[in-house]
């Protein structure tokens, strides 16, 4: 760009839908992605050997045949790493010692100088196991009888928030408990349980995991020498944090550098297989080590959604009152549960769902089971649980007679409502929601069937869900001008893809008062030189990012004011700055930022000079989340806030064959503020076709624990064919105190309750539940034979 | 391993490469050639993230070996626009926001070029079949289809 004031540029652009900032380099192929890097002839490669079994004793591990092997430079095992790694409990080691938990864990890793040498050598790598009895159901998994997964669980470092129950295979239990349900019962008119199994599930994004790590030859505990990790990440300063903690590395030598991600949806998040590049580059210091996931090893071997087995009961009076809930989560965490644990307390703490419910008891467990690691998922336990609480609403209002609508706005949580921990939910505008979605379905309105052997149904369901998170993350923000004031935002968050660089840039912008065309956020994010970020996660980053972002930028305007004030010897407060121009409301003088950002100005008279380089910071961590009380969950405040939502599903079930044609998805969201209002809308659209996807995903296993379909074919994802008839996104706007011009984030709560939406749909059709996932054409069309042979 | 010498045209550049008898044409393109906008999603044609245009048909560069490409002409996302704009369908893309991680972009780009190549005036059905074979997670498809729609009535791939 010659001239940036020259060219078109967008005014104020917050709440407008401007171009995304990263569609060129994507449309044309030169967005760099961690596969495309380049590393140059001293690149090796790196290959896992992994465990056959789901549970099994290692007597002995052979590496000097595959050590051998010309072209191999070295094999590391978990003798060569004595620590583990973990977020919130420290219980994964880096390579497996002693006992393996999962089929597809890592054992062993091969360093050789291509591909193929690592990947021949890596089956030279001999194992001895003795196979011990393993446990895939999280609620058998809980009993004190099962098969013990960590007998060392009370040994492991663990967050002040978790509760593991060392001597079982409880790696966290959440307790809710507010008022007397056992009391309440008595007065329920209606009252519904039921039990919910959802399987494991994946991520599949389109690109798998890859890294590349580098320990530098001088690299040591001393000031010199960096280690390194190129990588696709959700996570850069947080797997920067566990591995200084883990490898003993100072923090200050760590990078982690991230470019482009190519699709995350949690698998990203947290840490991985990415350690295992790093720790297999320690052996061949000098060398850059790559490893890259195949689709299998992606499926199985990096992290999957947690399975969950739910046991609801919900009860109502006559009027519609929703007065008592029980419920028991057992997630099924997989054999690691770093990330996991806070899964199960998120579901803990938000277990009614989005419903005001006076009195409660929940129980939610995060279980070992011997399957590969359960983690981060788009919705991180959400979509789990409302599977079940949205088909009970349904039949709560059937039984007492009211309209599964109106059931919900009269139950839902409404501002400052006291919610189930106690605290007092912030702006919401859930009934909203529920009325633009119902009627963007002409909900109670029947509608004709395309065909004789085809029936039409809808469904609606509601959700909730908080930012799931330690209490203090923190997002940090700099923004610099250049000398044509184009402005560089340097931030740590990431961009996955949901528009996040986009939306900052937009907001530094409008804080500034320049163009959003004169706005670059930078990438790769690089932990050595971009500002703190957590990580991607939780749908926080519109909402804590943009806090830092805007406060950065208010501190560059702050500083860009003060010199052009006393340049013309006015107060700052009569200046303002517009499309890139300072002005005076008082004298009404003008001064472009070309130049002054960067040289200043001169004094009056040219007796020297004022200002300088203008660099602005900004920095955003909550303060006010307290912890829960251990026995009861409650407390001041459990989470930051909560987006809700409403979906409504119209369908038509073929009865010859159970094919499920999702005719339209109505999907509304209180967002805040729409920043980007476009951009809201390609998440909603992509939301609900990942939801509607999710319903008929599962990853299945042998009863001894071996995944049977790590691909793309035996576990499909949605299609270009299988897309909804239409997808109606809306949203609403109800500010939140703290969010940036009141936003709140919303990437994940756009797929959470689509499957459930989808299986009252399905009941309205053809008068069947569903209560455990996956949904398929077959399932339908069993259930209708039965149901034809029963009547 | 054998090496064979192959000469072949990508993106208009003739090109003369030995590459080893086991090299897929997505290896020989991103590893040889640096053209690293074509995508390794799954290596077994099942995702289409690596598809690219084989003398005008669309192919899944990881299920085919570079030698296979000898005498032949290879188009990749790098070539959509030679002169260093931006094809119709690249500009749909962008003015859709049909792109959000992009790394089914490049393969979604080669198949719906094929397609209009073809069917200059496809139905919305037609498009989506086109596009099967191309996997995207984060898009929901609505808005690739919108855009193909949108280049194909503007006149072009």
């Amino acid at each position: 760009m010659a001239n940036p004031a020259s060219e078109p540029f967008t005014s104020e652009p917050v709440g407008k839908s401007v171009p995304r900032i990263d569609a060129y380099e994507k449309v044309t192929g030169s967005a760099v992605y961690a596969d495309d890097m380049q590393f140059g002839p001293g690149l090796y490669y790196g290959r896992l050997v992994r465990s056959p079994h789901a549970h099994a004793l290692i007597k002995s591990i052979n590496v000097s045949t595959a050590l051998d092997m010309p072209g191999v430079k070295a094999v590391v095992t978990g003798a060569d790493v004595s620590n583990n790694i973990g977020l919130y409990l420290i219980d994964r080691p880096i390579l497996a010692r002693d006992r393996v938990r999962y089929v597809g864990e890592p054992v062993a890793g091969v360093v050789a100088a291509s591909e193929e040498i690592a990947e021949d050598a890596a089956q030279l790598v001999t194992v001895e196991y003795e196979e011990l009895p393993a446990v895939f159901d999280p609620e058998k998994g809980a009993q004190p009888e099962a098969p013990l997964l960590h007998p060392d669980l009370g040994k492991y470092e663990v967050a002040n928030f978790i509760f593991p129950k060392p001597g079982t295979n409880i790696s966290e239990h959440f307790k809710l408990r507010r008022g007397d349900v056992e009391a309440a019962w008595s007065r329920c008119t209606a009252i519904v349980e039921g039990t919910f199994r959802l399987p494991q599930i994946q991520h599949v994004p389109i690109e798998p995991h890859v890294a590349v790590g580098l320990w530098d030859l001088e690299a040591s505990a001393a000031r010199s020498g960096d280690v390194t990790l190129w990588t696709c990440s959700q996570s850069p300063f947080a797997q920067r944090d566990l591995m200084a903690q883990s490898l003993g590395i100072p923090h200050g030598n760590l990078r982690v550098v991230s470019p482009y991600v190519g699709g995350g949806f949690g698998g990203k998040a947290g840490i991985s297989m990415e350690v295992c590049a790093v720790v297999m580059a320690r052996a061949v210091k000098g060398h850059p080590v790559k490893l890259r996931m195949t689709r299998e090893e992606e499926f199985i071997g990096t992290s999957v959604r947690q399975s969950l087995v739910a046991h609801t009961k919900i009860g109502c009076d006559a009027e519609g009152n929703l007065l008592a809930m029980e419920t028991q989560y057992y997630f099924g965490g997989g054999a690691y549960n770093d990330y996991g644990v806070n899964i199960a307390r998120a579901a803990g703490y938000s277990c009614t769902g989005p419903y005001l419910i006076p009195n409660v008891k929940g129980d939610s467990y995060c279980v070992y089971t011997n399957q590969p690691i359960g983690s981060a998922m788009r919705g991180f336990g959400m979509p789990e649980i409302h599977w079940g609480i949205e088909q009970i609403m349904d039949q709560l209002a059937a039984k007492i007679g009211m309209d599964p609508a109106e059931f919900r706005r009269r139950n839902c949580v409404k501002t400052d409502d006291t919610i189930l921990t106690g605290m007092k939910i912030p702006p919401v505008d859930l009934v909203a929601c529920i009325d633009k979605a119902t009627e963007a379905i002409n909900w109670g309105e029947s509608e004709e069937s395309s065909a004789t052997h085809k029936v039409r149904g809808k469904g609606v369901a509601i959700m909730w869900k908080a930012p799931a998170m330690p209490p203090n993350p923190g997002s940090a923000a700099i923004v610099r001008f250049n000398e044509d004031a184009t402005v560089n935002v340097s931030i740590g968050a990431q961009d996955l893809g949901q528009g996040a660089f986009t939306v900052m840039a937009q907001m530094a912008a409008q804080a500034l008062g320049v163009p959003y065309e004169w706005v670059r956020v930078s990438v790769p994010v690089d932990t050595k030189y971009s500002p703190y970020e957590w990580q991607t996660v939780a749908s926080r980053i519109t909402w804590s990012t943009g806090n830092a972002v805007r406060a950065a930028a208010l501190d560059a305007r702050r500083q860009i004011l003060e010199v052009v004030a006393g340049h013309w010897g006015e107060d700052p407060e009569d200046l303002d700055i517009k499309d890139g121009v300072v002005f005076s409301y008082r004298s009404e003088e003008e001064q472009p930022l070309q130049n002054m950002v960067v040289y200043g100005l001169p004094n009056e008279g040219f007796e020297g000079w004022s200002g300088g380089p203008i660099v602005g910071q900004g920095r955003f961590m909550p303060t006010y989340v307290t912890n829960l009380d251990f026995e009861t969950g409650q407390g001041t405040r459990a989470v930051v806030h909560y987006t809700v939502g409403a979906q409504a599903v119209d369908l038509e079930i073929d009865t010859d064959t159970g094919e499920i044609d999702v005719r339209k998805i109505a999907s509304v969201y209180d967002v805040g503020k729409a920043i980007n209002p476009d951009l809201i809308m390609t998440q909603i659209e992509g939301g609900a076709v990942h939801g509607m996807s999710s319903a008929y995903e599962a990853l299945y296993f042998d009863e001894k624990g071996q995944p049977l379909n790590p691909n793309m074919v035996d576990y499909r994802i949605a299609t270009a064919m299988d897309v909804p008839g239409e997808i109606h996104g809306d949203f609403v706007e109800t500010p939140l105190d703290d969010g940036p011009w009141g936003a709140r984030g919303v990437g994940e709560h756009v797929m959470v309750q689509t499957a459930p939406a989808m299986a009252n749909a399905i009941y309205d059709a053809v008068g069947i539940r569903f209560s455990d996932l996956p949904l398929s054409a077959e399932k339908i069309f069993l259930a209708l034979q039965e149901k034809l042979a029963g009547s | 391993m054998t090496t064979h010498a192959i000469t072949l045209t990508v993106n208009g550049a003739k090109e003369r490469l030995d590459v080893p008898s086991n090299l897929t044409l997505l290896q020989m393109l991103r590893d040889k050639l640096a053209l690293t906008g074509t995508k390794n999603g799954c290596e077994a044609g099942e995702c289409g993230a690596c598809t690219v245009l084989l003398d005008g048909e669309p192919v899944n560069s990881c299920m085919m070996l570079a030698v296979e490409a000898d005498g032949r002409e290879v188009i990749t996302v790098e070539g959509l626009a030679p002169d260093g704009g931006l094809s119709p369908l690249q500009e749909a893309f962008m003015a859709h926001n049909a792109v959000q991680c992009g790394f089914c972009t490049p393969g979604m780009l080669i198949s719906a070029t094929a397609l209009l190549e073809r069917n200059p005036e496809p139905t919305e059905g037609e498009i989506k079949e086109a596009l099967v074979g191309n996997l995207c997670r984060c898009t929901g498809y609505v808005r690739i289809v919108d855009a193909v729609q949108a280049a194909a009535s503007e006149g072009g791939a």
